[in-house]
């Protein structure tokens, strides 16, 4: 059974945030999702080896060679926020006015 | 442009003849999608900019034939959203492997479509962009992830769409479209380029209402690429020699698929495709593929799974949209994921995160991974006794709109016949074969890895045989 906390604490993880409304919603929506989910415990998979991937290609190996790929501006040109070539982010502590 | 009466080679021949230019065909297209893009809402992004006239040779099959592309591959042409706000504004600066293919081959990209956000979804209502409508009716979805794609195809504004297909994604809007539809086999075609949702199950298909457009699309664009490390060095084969014969093949319908879950017409259209197949020769049989029930509960994990972590790049810093309310760096990740994001994209990272976080990745996670071998051995079963596995693409026809989008489980089990095959990374593909209460009705048919040639030559006879294509939608098929 999932509760709020557990949502809350999901969405933590996920980075992100919802109003008490819309994680009431969510927690509703994941619960009978999850109820769904638990109809695989019918099935006994015991000594079953999980599959993550279904390439067949096996690995290719190549020279570690260098090789161009795009330029400082074209990999600049979608940036939101930038500054003389550098990617630009707000203070990584908090600048809120109560900050410690 | 009228493509009701045309496929690729029948266009081809008009170039090469002069009795058509380039910058013709273009103009004529583009005219159609200005006219018809209101009503349906299949495009985000038309390119509206004149093509230089070039004249092309009869060797070169696909040379000026427009091409729309689902707006969650990469072009440098055209903006590339994935039909969500959080890149509502990304311009890619490289071109995917598939478009640089198809490009190359002297096709032309005439619009991005639009589609499920991130291709989240089975109803193209997801988008942050408004829903796309179905052409045959337009109170219906177009199904998704793919809608602006089929539709698009079906109301004749294009010959041919490229889709994405994770869990039905081209397959149950070509369904829902009345058109064809085929997911290669997993590795057929190369995912650089494509915006990643789920890595072990993401593949690019082609959507057309002619079977062989899809099959010439498909063997140009298909191919091992050092850039995509799970892509195939299997050769491609001349997919256009299609061989429309069925006699002796062996085909395998599974009991789950023809169950109560479907609906009556449905069935009823896919015993006809079937009893078709018969008289032209095929042997049909009834078989189990008994994990297929859990097909859903498996993949919603092990999808959802993957876009938690593929979608955690978008975090405001390098591309796509920030959120001006921030104090922090955290906020900007935060709100800008919240803010970006939409509701079904947000449930399923969700739903994602949880099932991989500590104290429930066994019980979750690793649960579905196992059930998943377990379907797979229930193909490589049918397969060591049959060519091809047939049943319907979607348990009904195009639903609603509105009906379903405020209840996920009934959404996600829409798709329940389709994941089975994305699970395994199997080719399949559906085809229209006639109508159910005046909607379309597909035939979904599996193949053995890399069995795609099956799949066109089964198509090719199911095409000729059922005479689908003198059906016309209600939007665009006037003319």
């Amino acid at each position: 059974m999932l509760d709020k906390k557990l949502v809350r604490h999901v969405a933590q993880l996920a980075k992100l945030e919802f109003d008490d409304a819309t994680l009431e919603k969510f927690t509703s929506q994941l619960d009978e999702i999850i109820q769904m989910e638990n109809e695989l415990t019918k099935l006994d998979t015991t000594g079953v080896a999980p599959t993550t991937h279904i390439a067949r290609q096996e690995t290719a190996l190549r020279p570690d060679q260098p090789q161009p790929t795009q330029t400082r501006e074209q990999l600049l040109q979608n940036v939101p926020e930038q500054q003389a070539g550098y990617v630009k982010v707000p203070s990584i502590l908090d600048n809120g006015e109560d900050a410690q | 442009m009228n493509y009701f009466d045309e496929t690729i080679a029948s266009v081809h021949q008009k170039l090469a003849n002069r009795q058509l230019s380039v910058a013709e065909l273009n103009q004529a297209t583009i005219q159609r999608i200005q006219q018809l893009n209101p009503t349906l809402n299949s495009f985000l992004a038309v390119n509206d900019q004149p093509v230089p006239e070039t004249s092309v040779d009869s060797e070169q099959l696909l040379a000026g034939i427009p091409l729309a592309i689902k707006d969650n591959i990469l072009t440098k042409q055209l903006k590339t959203t994935a039909a969500s706000k959080i890149l509502s504004n990304f311009q890619s600066v490289y071109e995917s492997t598939v478009t640089t293919k198809l490009l190359a081959a002297g096709m032309h990209n005439i619009g991005k479509t639009n589609m499920d956000e991130f291709a989240m979804g089975s109803s193209s209502e997801n988008s942050a962009f408004g829903p796309v409508k179905n052409p045959w009716n337009l109170q219906k979805v177009p199904g998704g992830s793919s809608g602006g794609s089929a539709a698009a195809v079906a109301a004749g504004e294009v010959l041919a769409a490229l889709g994405t297909d994770t869990g039905g994604s081209v397959r149950q809007p070509a369904s829902f479209n009345g058109v064809f539809g085929i997911k290669p086999t997993y590795g057929r075609v190369s995912r650089w380029g494509v915006i990643a949702f789920c890595s072990s199950m993401d593949q690019v298909g082609v959507l057309s209402r002619h079977v062989a457009d899809s099959a010439l699309i498909l063997q140009t664009m298909a191919g091992y690429d050092p850039h995509d490390n799970t892509s195939s060095s299997q050769p491609v084969p001349n997919f256009s020699a299609i061989n429309a014969d069925v006699r002796g093949l062996k085909i395998a319908v599974p009991d789950e698929f023809m169950g109560d879950g479907v609906a009556p017409g449905v069935r009823q259209q896919v015993q006809h495709a079937l009893d078709l197949l018969a008289a032209q020769g095929a042997q049909i049989d009834t078989v189990q593929l008994p994990h297929a029930q859990y097909a859903v509960q498996v993949y919603y994990i092990i999808a959802s799974s993957e876009a938690s972590s593929n979608l955690q790049r978008y975090d405001g810093i390098r591309y796509g949209y920030r959120s001006t309310e921030v104090q922090n760096l955290e906020d900007v990740y935060v709100h800008s994921r919240s803010e970006g994001f939409g509701d079904e994209v947000k449930r399923r990272i969700m739903l994602g995160t949880f099932a991989l976080s500590a104290g429930y990745y066994d019980a979750y996670f690793n649960k579905a991974a196992q059930v998943r071998t377990l379907i797979n051995q229930d193909f490589e079963k049918v397969f060591q006794n049959y060519d091809l596995i047939v049943g319907p693409t979607a348990p009904t026809t195009a639903f609603d709109l509105g009906s379903r989008i405020d209840d996920p489980v009934v959404m996600y089990m829409n798709d329940i016949l389709t994941i089975p095959a994305n699970l395994a990374g199997l080719p399949a593909a559906s085809v229209p074969v006639g109508l159910a209460d005046g909607m379309p009705v597909g035939v979904q048919l599996i193949a053995p890895a890399f069995g795609e040639q099956t799949i066109f030559n089964t198509a090719q006879v199911l095409e000729n045989e059922t005479n689908f294509l003198a059906q016309r939608p209600q939007i665009g098929g006037q003319n």
